[in-house]
């Protein structure tokens, strides 16, 4: 199968690989690039696992075709702290045990990114709506729940 | 699972659009979102030879307001509809149903043309368009036609496109003064998949009474329906909650749904009543 060029800008950082039409998003961050933390769940849309920001806002990157959106930036969860640090929003998942085995991390981290962004001080009930659509097998809602309005506590508006 | 493969073109004119449609016909598939369409492709329940990308091809992403209608071109980001003050002021039940579509990141990336012409059975845009009587924009090379929302969605998945047809826009009446919608939904998730949704448009007369009204329901059927009886009950009455009750029993009784791993058909029946009286109170609220 033919190949084409793909041309991203992930984490500040510029890439340019060659692919077939149909490698996804996912794929290409996870195998291209060795951007392991976007996971892969159902690869289907539905569990927000491999939520990443596309020119800046929550795609599911399993319903994208790298060629598809050849040419845009991208942040992954590896790019919302510096190295070995955490940002505030990761900080807060930490302290209040939102994560399990972690697998849904990623994905819910930058969810709150956005969401966050758009509403830096979300109730209870705007931040279980914020993340609907993102799945814990785990199912420690409760403390990722906590995990955002804290986080939305210690943050200055709009930082993310 | 990964989907098969297939050639990629990402035309940058409406003109290649159709004529790469008209060349390769139902070998291809258009991908505007993506958000249902990639699915589908990942799990192999279409295997197209071509994907014509319509992502690179500015003049079909826009929101207009003419003569008295709302016009959303096809790649029109549902996310830049629902944010857009325009619709918000011209089609308010569109702005209503828009936050239902699904998660935040869906509606980032999918677009008010490609639910429109994907046609799911539990996708409120089209029981948006019945409601409003909007009216499909279809062109092929070299040709163009208007399909009215009742004659265009036929069966889940199944729009009256023709091969080498592609939804160019959507065309909703502008709302007047008078003019109170809603959209009443309910399902396992808020911005999940619906079980059953109701769009609602009325018009309400100086004295506070129904001066026109037009009832949608989807989840109830391979299509969305009107709720040709429920309507009858409303008009020229005030909207007192007898007159709601009335109308909700008697949309209840006008649709026929099935039993599925969702929801049990008698289930859908009582949520059509509820939601018919929740959608008009919304509405003149
Ligand atoms: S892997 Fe993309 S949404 Fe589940
Ligand atoms: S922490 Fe295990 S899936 Fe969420």
């Amino acid at each position: 199968m033919s190949k084409v060029e793909v041309r991203l800008t992930v984490n500040g950082a510029e890439y340019v690989r060659s692919v077939e039409p149909r490698y996804l998003l996912v794929d290409f961050l996870r195998r291209e690039l060795g951007l392991t933390g976007t996971h892969i769940g159902c690869e289907q849309g539905v569990c927000g696992a491999c939520t990443v920001l596309l020119d800046g806002q929550t795609a599911r990157s399993c319903l994208h075709f790298a060629v598809q959106v050849s040419g845009s930036e991208i942040t992954t969860i590896e790019g919302v702290s510096a190295e070995a640090s955490l940002s505030p929003i990761q900080d807060a998942f930490h302290r209040n045990h939102a994560l399990q085995c972690g697998y849904c991390t990623p994905g819910f981290v930058l969810t709150t990114v956005e969401l966050l962004r758009q509403n830096p001080s979300p109730d209870e009930t705007e931040i279980r709506r914020g993340l609907t659509n993102n799945v814990c097998r785990c199912t420690g809602y409760v403390n990722i729940i906590k995990a955002v309005a804290e986080a939305a506590r210690s943050m200055p508006t709009g930082e993310g | 699972m990964k989907p098969a493969p297939f050639e990629y073109v990402s035309p940058e004119t409406e003109e290649e659009v159709l004529d790469l449609l008209r060349r390769h016909g139902d070998d291809a598939r258009l991908l505007a979102g993506g958000q249902s369409l990639v699915p589908m492709l990942n799990l192999r329940i279409v295997q197209p030879a071509v994907i014509i990308d319509l992502g690179r091809c500015p003049s079909l992403a826009y929101i207009t307001v003419e003569n008295g209608s709302l016009v959303c071109g096809t790649m029109t980001r549902q996310m830049t509809a629902e944010r857009s003050s325009e619709v918000r002021e011209a089609c308010p039940l569109l702005a209503a149903a828009l936050p239902h579509l699904g998660g935040t990141a869906h509606r980032n990336r999918g677009t008010v043309g490609g639910t429109l012409a994907h046609a799911d059975r539990l996708a409120e845009l089209p029981a948006v368009a019945l409601a409003l009587d909007a009216e499909l924009l279809v062109r092929s090379a070299g040709a163009e036609r208007t399909v009215a929302a009742s004659g265009f969605f036929l069966s889940d998945l199944t729009t009256s496109l023709r091969e080498g047809e592609m939804l160019h826009a959507v065309r909703f009446p502008r709302a007047g003064v008078h003019h109170r919608a809603a959209f009443a939904e309910v399902g396992n998730r808020r911005h999940g998949f619906a079980v059953v949704g109701v769009a609602a448009a009325l018009e309400v007369s100086k004295d506070g009474a129904c001066a026109g009204v037009r009832l949608a329901v989807m989840g109830v059927g391979p299509t969305p329906v009107r709720l040709a009886e429920a309507e009858h009950i409303l008009v020229e009455n005030p909207f007192d909650a007898d007159i709601l009750r009335t109308a909700g029993e008697a949309a209840a009784q006008s649709v026929d749904p099935a039993n599925d791993i969702h929801a049990s058909a008698a289930y859908r029946r009582r949520l059509t009543a509820t939601l018919v009286e929740r959608a008009v109170r919304e509405a003149v609220a």
